[in-house]
């Protein structure tokens, strides 16, 4: 079994959500996740606040915010055990990130085991 | 108390003490001769009661009887070592105490046996033989009762012991507290065995409710010992604690006289134990320091809500949301399956019957029984099927009995 993680893309993180919106997601992401926990293919994951965020650059150049001249940023991401590619891709299609319109969740496999990595 | 009931009572109760004091004082090279010199004391209290009366101080009687058996022991061993190997390792202890005295004041029982129990619950040893040599070194119960609790003969114990005081030995596990930095570490594993100590007397299938109800004090007891001392009142130990009597509060409600077992639904609230419901509240508070956030702290919360038989939204919405942090921190198909529970309560059956399907637990008989509770009042016929399908896989007449019965309800 391979070890994918499930990175969410934010279209603009900028947009700031109600309290009482923060919170609807908030349980929506906890059910997402323990249906995942309750098939034993969780691994880690967090959350990635938009404060206190630097993006530093080539020569040392740091600016403010992951988002800088593009909009689009990360903002968590979770560790799952799966089969297969589209296993994964399944638990990423639950994920409620994808309610958001524009948002994405990016699906990569982690190098390990390949006798290179550990 | 007579004489009949006094002896057991105090093997029960002295026993552990007068192993802990000597195997400290020994090492664990001379576990069997601590064991041969507590036993033996025991023989001749029934020998000597039984003629000449019991003593007005049993316990005092006890004590000084092992001593002297053990300081004899003690005079035989130095004799051999000072002839034929000088300058051996028995010397460490002598720095503090006369070289034979036996030191068996409150306080150095109560160290002997909370260092006994790291050791004994020491990661190399197998987690089987952990709670074997737990059971008997640290709580005291004879072979054939602890044959009772595993449902298997003494032979088997026995040799299961033999074992693991071999690898005691092998491994030369120093009879002491771990230091600041490995506690937690260390903890996590007596924890676990306690834990399973107290499971195996809550969830056994033996029908021995007496012998069940003594392993989960047993466990509750040495979890105890942990909080009563200050380097090991920990807020995991405290959560577990709590867990535990959160759930002994339902041991009288949950099993019959037939020693069946009584479905949450259907116990009798008054026979839940409310002081032990209070302890567990107790408990639970004080484990609510630091910022370690155990797998017992939640399990100790979902029980407490198990205490509140208000079928509430909010009671199953803060449920569900434990069963999820639990699972994330650790799987278990018994854990996923409640969460599944919680999940109906909270969020509806529809979502529910899509997340249990993913489970596929289908060894499980308790997998199809929720599968056939979600279905019913949707798909008559598949929850009739699934409980059909949990009839098959149940193993023991109780668990059939109980599933027979949702069938039966099913077509009334």
């Amino acid at each position: 079994m391979d070890e994918y993680m499930l990175i969410f893309r934010h279209q603009d993180g900028t947009k700031i959500a109600s309290p009482e919106q923060i919170q609807i997601w908030m349980k929506q992401t906890m059910d997402w996740i323990g249906g995942i926990s309750a098939q034993g293919k969780f691994v880690e994951g967090n959350g990635l606040p938009f404060d206190d965020s630097k993006v530093v650059w080539h020569q040392g150049v740091v600016t403010d915010g992951p988002f800088g001249e593009i909009k689009e940023t990360i903002g968590g991401y979770i560790v799952v055990k799966a089969g297969s590619i589209e296993e994964a891709v399944e638990f990423a299609k639950g994920c409620p990130v994808l309610q958001g319109d524009g948002n994405s969740v990016e699906v990569r496999k982690i190098a390990k085991g390949d006798g290179v990595h550990k | 108390m007579q004489q009949p009931e006094l002896i057991p009572h105090l093997f029960r109760t002295e026993y552990r003490k007068i192993i802990a004091v000597l195997c400290k004082r020994f090492g664990f090279v001379e576990i069997e001769t601590a064991e041969d010199i507590a036993s033996d004391t025991f023989m001749l209290a029934a020998q000597t009661w039984s003629l000449k009366g019991i003593p007005p101080n049993p316990v005092a009687w006890l004590y000084t009887v092992a001593k002297n058996k053990a300081k004899n022991f003690l005079h035989q061993q130095a004799t051999f070592t000072n002839k034929i190997v000088p300058a051996t390792s028995t010397a460490e202890n002598s720095a503090t105490i006369p070289e034979y005295e036996i030191d068996l004041s409150p306080q150095n029982i109560n160290d002997s046996q909370l260092q006994m129990m790291f050791a004994i619950c020491h990661p190399t040893i197998a987690v089987e033989a952990q709670i074997g040599l737990s059971l008997r070194i640290l709580c005291g119960f004879g072979i054939e009762e602890i044959a009772d609790a595993f449902l298997t003969n003494k032979e088997t114990i026995n040799k299961r012991l033999f074992r693991a005081k071999e690898k005691l030995r092998e491994e030369n596990i120093p009879i002491e507290l771990p230091g600041i930095t490995e506690i937690d570490e260390r903890l996590h594993s007596v924890l676990a065995t306690i834990y399973l100590l107290f499971s195996e007397g809550y969830y056994s299938i033996s029908n021995n409710k007496t012998l069940r109800k003594e392993l989960c004090f047993e466990a509750m007891r040495l979890c105890n010992m942990l909080v009563e001392n200050k380097h090991t009142n920990k807020p995991p130990v405290n959560a577990l604690l709590s867990l535990m009597c959160f759930h002994a509060s339902r041991f009288e409600a949950r099993i019959n006289e037939q020693g069946e077992l009584i479905l949450y639904d259907e116990q009798d609230t008054s026979l839940w134990d409310a002081d032990l419901i209070s302890k567990g509240s107790y408990f639970l508070n004080c484990s609510a320091t630091g910022n370690q956030l155990s797998k017992y702290h939640l399990e100790a919360a979902i029980a407490y809500w198990s205490t509140q038989k208000d079928d509430t939204h909010e009671k199953w919405e803060t449920v569900l949301q434990l069963y999820n942090r639990l699972l994330r921190i650790e799987y278990s198909p018994i854990a996923a399956l409640n969460r599944t529970f919680a999940l109906s309560k909270a969020n509806g059956k529809q979502e529910a019957i899509i997340e249990a399907e993913k489970l596929q637990l289908t060894s499980n008989h308790f997998y199809y029984t929720l599968l056939g509770e979600l279905y019913k009042g949707i798909d008559n016929v598949k929850a009739r099927l699934h409980f059909e399908k949990a009839l098959s896989l149940a193993k023991t007449s109780t668990d059939k009995a109980t599933i027979q019965k949702k069938v039966d309800q099913l077509t009334s």
